[in-house]
């Protein structure tokens, strides 16, 4: 019956693959430690914010790349992540609440904010969506900066006067780290013997699970009920509405699911910087996340997953570090390189769409298959 | 015979252009129904007003005697509506399997967390979806297409995956806008064998928009005739050949002039 399902396919080959990533992973940090003293920046500390860009990415790519909304204000829902934490977690607030219990909190209210801005909005379609969104992600860093101090009047009666929720532009700090105490006392350690901090390589793997999380999130889903229902609102919304799938339901649950996502990273990566402050989630982290999902190619989990880390590091490792090291020494003493991060990303995004639209590692269905199969008559045989 | 789909007085206005008219009809239990008429006669727009696109200006439309205007497509879908489009409207960049099991969208069940844990029920579900996919897939004579993505198919095959989509969502009212068109005279001939079978084998009803005189004369249990959005002719093939109005309208009043002499 299902002959394609059935193929044979290299399964030792398929394991032996999936081991050889676990080492590379698991080795990584500590060959990256290595040779941290080569260079004068943080390597693994870079390739920690290149993948928590890959799992803010893999969000964004379900509403652009699966669902075809095109979303210019993704950085919002980073945002509500990461302050969502810091609000849970900042002392001053005498919450503090474990790390562990933190992040997924966050995740649910950022995919609340998902629904609570699709809910009115996603009635519209292609760019008049995208200019909502835009205008999105602009009003969540400027509400944080104007609600350092909030006063609340309402028929000349003071509610709320001068409170602080979010610490205006100064940002939020210190905020919770994930506390390993319980396994301090359990193993009789020191107290403060498992006190992670700022290690890079606690980090390194606390981000390679979240990173993990999103990516078995995103693979399932592709392939499932919700995803193809994704996929037919992206190719033709209209025809997806007579086909049974309610689009105005579908596209929430893109937006809410891709929230949740950058709702998880933004917590951690709040975490992991132990400050935050509205001037992270500015309109270009969109923009950025959003040539990372164009040029991987649209729609490719793991397209995003290698394209994302690429991207990332090239821009924190090769333009922020190698590139102004190379400059100001000899050639261009004077001259800021890092103004030009931007004239790269447009150039390569121009080159792609003219050489490459689908871009670098679209999903495979946009390739074209080779021959047509037999005609049905000849596998009739195998039937039944 | 019982009626599946009753329109009483369905009136469709875009501004002061009037593209139904008043429209009454029915459509029986497990029959074929075709709609003719010139170019701007409101056939697909009644076809829009059926199945949920436009709310019908004034009227109703009863679908297993529950008043259905004013629903969505989507909702329509689910209780038993489905359609083709005049040009089609495949799922382009996914598969052939794709576009099937999106029609089985809504008979499916897994929820959000059943999508990406995967527990043997949603397993199951999916398992037998596939089945059925691939059953439909042989059924419409698209079987080893699985895997191609729908806008690489030869035209004649993204008609029939059009047409195997459709009856993926399970309808008891299959609505086929144009099947024939832009087909030579052998795939139209497969065509209507194709649609005869839908009808004897799968529990449905067929309402046709179709300009090949052919096919609904050979096909129909009922041909109406519309006319600037009104019913002109209703009956039998045979009996509407022989109408006055509708050569009129086709033809025009001399042509039937001369016909009379």
């Amino acid at each position: 019956m299902r002959d394609i399902l059935a193929q044979p396919r290299p399964v030792l080959l398929g394991r032996l693959r999936w081991v050889l990533v676990v080492i590379i992973v698991i080795i990584a940090p500590f060959v990256m430690k290595e040779l941290e003293h080569l260079t004068n920046f943080g390597l693994i500390t870079q390739v920690n914010r290149a993948l928590i860009f890959v799992a803010l990415a893999q969000g964004l790519n379900i509403v652009v790349g699966l669902a075809g909304l095109l979303d210019l204000g993704y950085a919002a829902f980073f945002a509500i992540g990461a302050y969502t934490f810091g609000l849970l977690t900042w002392p001053t607030h005498d919450i503090e609440m474990s790390f562990f219990l933190a992040i997924w909190v966050c995740a649910l209210v950022a995919a609340l904010f998902g629904i609570i801005i699709g809910a009115p909005t996603l009635r519209l379609r292609g760019d008049y969506l995208a200019i909502v969104t835009l205008a999105f992600g602009e009003i969540i860093p400027s509400l944080v900066r104007n609600l350092g101090d909030f006063t609340f009047t309402y028929h000349g009666k003071e509610y709320i006067k001068d409170y602080n929720l979010t610490n205006g532009s100064q940002g939020l700090t210190p905020l919770g780290r994930p506390d390993f105490s319980f396994f301090e006392r359990l193993f009789g350690l020191d107290h403060g013997a498992l006190n992670v901090g700022v290690k890079p390589t606690f980090w390194y793997f606390a981000i390679v699970i979240t990173s993990m999380i999103v990516l078995f999130a995103a693979t399932r889903l592709n392939n499932s009920r919700l995803g193809r229902a994704w996929k037919a609102i992206r190719e033709d919304e209209t025809a997806a509405d007579f086909m049974g799938v309610d689009p105005i339901r579908t596209k929430l649950a893109a937006f809410a699911i891709g929230a949740s996502f950058s709702g998880l990273a933004g917590a951690v990566y709040a975490s992991m910087l132990g400050a935050i402050f509205p001037e992270l989630f500015r309109f270009q982290v969109s923009i950025f996340l959003l040539i990372i999902v164009v040029l991987s190619g649209r729609g490719s989990i793991w397209g995003v997953l290698i394209g994302g880390l690429i991207i990332a590091t090239f821009d924190g490792v090769f333009l922020a570090q190698i590139l102004p090291d190379i400059f100001n020494g000899k050639i261009l003493p004077e001259y800021d390189v890092q103004s030009l991060r931007w004239v790269f990303f447009g150039s390569g995004l121009i080159i792609i769409m003219i050489f490459r639209p689908q871009g670098l590692f679209p999903p495979k269905s946009t390739e074209r298959k080779a021959a047509p199969p037999p005609p049905a008559e000849s596998t009739q045989g195998v039937q039944s | 015979m019982t009626t599946l789909l009753e329109a009483r007085g369905v009136s469709k206005a875009f501004g002061r252009l009037i593209a139904v008219d008043t429209l009454d009809y029915t459509i029986d239990n497990n029959s074929i129904n075709s709609i003719i008429g010139p170019n701007g006669a409101g056939k697909t727009t009644f076809f829009n007003v059926v199945t949920g696109y436009y709310k019908p200006t004034t009227g109703k439309v009863l679908f297993n005697q529950h008043n259905i205007s004013g629903s969505r497509p989507n909702q329509l879908t689910r209780i038993g509506i489905a359609r083709t489009f005049q040009t089609i409207r495949l799922f382009n960049n996914l598969t052939s399997l794709e576009n099937i099991l999106i029609g089985m969208h809504h008979r499916l069940k897994a929820s959000v967390f059943g999508d990406i844990f995967k527990p043997p029920p949603v397993r199951r579900e999916e398992a037998r979806a596939h089945e059925e996919a691939f059953q439909l897939l042989e059924y419409v004579g698209l079987k080893g297409y699985e895997e191609h993505t729908a806008k690489f198919l030869p035209y004649g095959h993204q008609r029939r995956l059009e047409i195997a989509r459709a009856l993926a969502t399970q309808p008891k009212l299959l609505l086929l806008d144009e099947p024939t068109a832009g087909m030579n005279p052998n795939e139209t001939q497969d065509m209507i064998l194709f649609i005869r079978k839908l009808r004897d084998e799968r529990d449905l009803s067929i309402l046709l928009i179709e300009h090949d005189m052919k096919v609904v004369m050979t096909i129909s249990d009922k041909v109406t005739v519309l006319d600037y959005g009104k019913k002109i002719a209703e009956g039998r093939p045979s009996e509407v050949q022989k109408d006055e109005r509708v050569i009129e309208a086709y033809l025009g009043r001399r042509a039937l002039e001369m016909l009379k002499k």
